[in-house]
């Protein structure tokens, strides 16, 4: 080999590795940044009184997470309740009982909707959601409101879900040999049956973890939230209250968060505690894809 | 008997109506944009950049915006490219012989995947500030290069891993090297698709608002260089949705629809890519 | 004897191909019936018109009538789970159910609505010793099917489509997935079944159908070569592509 073509390999072996070693390294820099950024918060406050404290006043030093941690869980778990019975559904349609050509047609609206930018789906949660709720959903409740509440929030989000959890579960479902619906309907049981008592058996930590997927996703969604969903700090106590998720919180005061001692770190925080949760999600995700390969060799060894 | 029959016919219309309604909403999603947003669009609104009064209701267009989220969209796409295709080629090509390792990174870039754009945004607004930097085109394009990286990788990774082991080895027979064999047989077999992935990261950077949020800031300019603040095609949307000034929302949703129009474009154009890869793909 | 199953004028038809060409064929109950020919000649899409699995595929047409105990398998307002009940099927690789040995062989018979425990409990007992499986599971009924040998998980299949019943047992090249011994057994399996059942096996194996058959029906490119009692096929075949194939000019 010549030596100029020797170097010019070992020059891209370096910059493969270099690149290799940056992307692992970012992450590692967020959270020492984070977490360097938003332990002032803790000198005067306990960690117990932050966490689980309701009382928000940036301007008098009392930081209570509550609402915000409240308003991100309940939106999150509402948006997965509608998303997720949904998904499920299709999956198993588009996969079990429609037409090949019909899971082919799908295809392409799903990644449409995955390609969807949240800004526009906050604007459709505007034109659409929005009056739906404060117009006909809360008043079949005798409710009145704005219609800027939790459930717009959690309407919109479960939208912007569907697409991730429906791909995985259908791959989830495509993955499982045919022979075995066969084996179930060949007993005369009937497909839905073999769907209920067979597949989704087989199936399950596949879609578990479609579903925590599409939870660390949603956990972490914030201008279509934001949007929508009023941004009052206090802990809703009904689906048409307005809640305030942490994403909001981050996005609405990055602008003052330099004028009130302790609000950056106040903020950083909300940031270290999307990161940690949404890698804490990831990783039950991977342990359950994980269980679901193995479940595969085990059975068919 | 009969009762299985009846759950069985009960739960297939139940599942259409499942399947259905999610088409339903894509079709209302893009519908309702299109007929509030088409009214207000104009030629002069995506020509122009704001003019005085602008944020009342008066003349001016938001191409500064357009302008912005296109500059702020490619730098980003190209810097994620420079570190991303090498480190998948890195996943494919060297880590392929450790097993274990290129399942690491895989892992560790799959943990990566969701990490919200929010916090990239938070973080890399502290450093900004560390560093005593102002909010810029530079910082945006940073900040959303390091967002969309772990996404690109994973795409980029998922076409090369596609490959046949055995078109590497007949490069390694022929006497390649393994960057020979990365750059020469994997990129070039795989071009289409990595094309794909690309666009779709160049999709994901144009549509994220999160992000720019606090490091590339807003102006009615078009930036001439990159430590210029710009504007970008979310926030105008967003910005001008808070206004009470119904022509200013107006615009606001004019601006929605060139948005999607964008992201249809390119999501189309990718389809159409990955589908003619397919097609070329050679097979073993 | 009247056949158990008396299939005419059958053709099937596969995304434009002629699959089945006017297949004539009468099953004899209590004997086994061997479908014997190379791979891809259509042997097995007949055992799954047979059971009605056909359906699950788009783009099949069929035509034609199946006789069984005087109802045309294929007419449209057929109970198509009561058939697969009356069929059991042993397909070519054993699929155990995700779930415990015990709730494998419980499996059908819960789908007819049996609910009771003891009989339930009964039952399985009986089937998976009639499979010859019992002594081997019976402290092991709760864990999950999976674990079990492939030449178990085989015989637990046949134990799970005996406990719902059928009146037919269709085997689809069941042990082409085994090693020679579990082979061995499971053919043994089938002798002993013919005593209850009607058993019709598809294979490509000559010695396996020279072992076991009672009855032989030579298939080739879709259509019926020949059929004959075992003896008669296998000493005095009496057309020239079957003395082909036997002497293995054709795989």
């Amino acid at each position: 080999m010549r030596p100029f073509s020797k170097i010019r390999d070992k020059a891209a072996w370096l910059w493969m590795l270099g690149s290799m070693v940056l992307v692992l390294i970012v992450p590692v820099l967020i959270a020492y940044g984070l977490i360097a950024k938003s332990t002032p918060l803790f000198q005067d406050n306990l960690i117990v009184d932050i966490l689980m404290g309701s009382d928000w006043k940036p301007v008098r030093g009392s930081f209570g997470f509550l609402p915000f941690i409240a308003g991100s869980v309940y939106v999150t778990l509402m948006a997965l309740l509608i998303a997720t019975p949904l998904c499920l559904l299709t999956a198993i349609y588009l996969t079990h009982y429609a037409r090949k050509r019909t899971l082919r047609l799908m295809h392409p609206i799903i990644d449409i909707l995955a390609g969807i930018p949240s800004v526009v789906y906050g604007v459709w949660g505007i034109l659409v959601i929005v009056p739906l709720v404060s117009d006909t959903i809360a008043p079949m409740f005798g409710v009145s409101t704005s219609g800027y509440t939790l459930l717009s929030g959690a309407l919109v989000l479960a939208v912007m879900i569907i697409p991730f959890i429906l791909n995985i579960m259908i791959e989830v479902m495509r993955s499982i040999p045919e022979e075995l619906t066969e084996s179930s309907m060949a007993l005369g049981a009937t497909r839905w049956q073999s769907v209920k008592k067979v597949i989704m058996r087989k199936a399950a930590p596949g879609l578990a973890s479609a579903v925590v997927f599409g939870l660390s996703r949603a956990f972490g969604e914030t201008i279509a939230v934001l949007m929508v969903i009023g941004n009052v700090p206090k802990v809703p106590a009904s689906v048409f209250d307005p809640a305030y998720p942490l994403p909001s919180l981050i996005a609405n005061n990055y602008g003052e968060m330099l004028s009130i001692p302790r609000y950056d770190a106040a903020l950083m925080f909300a940031a270290l505690i999307l990161f940690v949760i949404v890698l804490l999600f990831n990783l039950a995700s991977r342990f359950f894809i994980t269980r679901y390969e193995m479940k595969q060799k085990g059975t068919l060894k | 008997m009969k009762t299985k029959e009846a759950e069985e016919r009960v739960m297939l219309w139940i599942m259409r109506f499942a399947a259905l309604s999610i088409v339903l909403v894509l079709g209302l999603i893009i519908l309702s944009i299109l007929i509030r947003g088409l009214p207000s669009l104009s030629w002069d609104m995506i020509s122009q950049i704001p003019k005085g009064g602008f944020y009342y209701g008066k003349e001016g267009g938001i191409l500064n915006a357009i302008i912005g989220s296109l500059y702020l969209s490619a730098g980003a796409t190209l810097l994620a490219m420079i570190i991303g295709i090498p480190a998948a080629l890195y996943i494919n090509v060297y880590a392929a012989r450790h097993d274990r390792m290129a399942a690491a990174a895989r892992f560790f870039l799959d943990l990566l995947w969701g990490v919200p754009s929010i916090v990239y945004g938070a973080f890399a607004f502290s450093m900004m500030i560390l560093l005593g930097m102002r909010t810029s085109l530079l910082a945006g394009i940073v900040t959303v290069a390091l967002f969309i990286l772990p996404i690109m990788i994973r795409a980029i990774d998922e076409v090369l891993r596609s490959v046949s082991p055995g078109l590497s080895e007949a490069s390694y027979a022929l006497g390649a090297t393994r960057t020979q064999t990365a750059f020469r047989v994997l990129v070039k077999q795989t071009m289409p698709g990595i094309i794909t992935a690309i666009l779709l990261s160049f999709g994901r950077a144009i549509g994220d608002a999160a992000a720019v949020l606090f490091t590339t800031g807003y102006t009615d300019h078009i930036p001439t260089s990159p430590d210029q603040p710009a504007a970008t095609l979310p926030l105008a949307i967003f910005f001008q949705l808070s206004s009470p000034i119904p022509e200013v929302r107006d615009r606001a949703f004019a601006a929605a629809v060139v948005l999607t129009l964008i992201i249809l474009i390119i999501s189309l154009l990718a389809r159409w890519l990955s589908h003619k890869y397919e097609k070329r793909r050679i097979k073993f | 004897m009247d056949p158990i199953l008396s299939i005419q004028n059958l053709n099937l038809h596969y995304s434009g191909q002629h699959i089945l060409k006017n297949i004539n064929l009468s099953i004899p109950d209590r004997k086994i019936t061997v479908l014997l020919g190379p791979s891809g000649c259509g042997k097995t899409s007949l055992l799954r018109c047979i059971n009605r699995l056909t359906d699950l595929h788009e783009d099949v047409k069929l035509s034609g009538s199946i006789m069984m105990n005087g109802q045309d398998v294929l007419d449209r307002n057929m109970d198509v789970n009561e058939l697969r009940r009356k069929t059991g099927l042993v397909s070519q690789r054993p699929y155990p159910l995700p779930m415990s040995i015990f709730d494998n062989v419980a499996y059908g018979m819960r789908i007819h609505g049996e609910r009771r425990k003891s009989v339930l409990k009964e039952k399985v007992r009986h089937y998976l010793g009639k499979a010859s499986l019992w002594d081997e599971v019976k402290d092991r009924l709760n864990e999950p099917a999976g674990r079990l040998s492939i030449g178990q998980q085989q015989r637990l299949c046949i134990a799970r489509g005996l406990a719902v019943e059928p009146e037919i047992i269709l085997a689809d090249e069941p042990t082409s997935a085994l090693d020679p011994m579990s082979s061995r057994s499971i053919e043994e399996e089938f002798v002993r079944l013919k005593k209850d059942y009607a058993v019709i096996m598809v294979t490509h194996i000559l010695r396996q159908a020279r072992r076991i058959a009672d009855h032989v029906v030579f298939i080739y490119m879709g259509e019926i070569v020949e059929q004959a009692p075992a003896e008669e096929f296998f000493s005095n075949p009496k057309e020239e592509r079957t003395r082909m194939y036997l002497e293995g000019l054709f795989n």
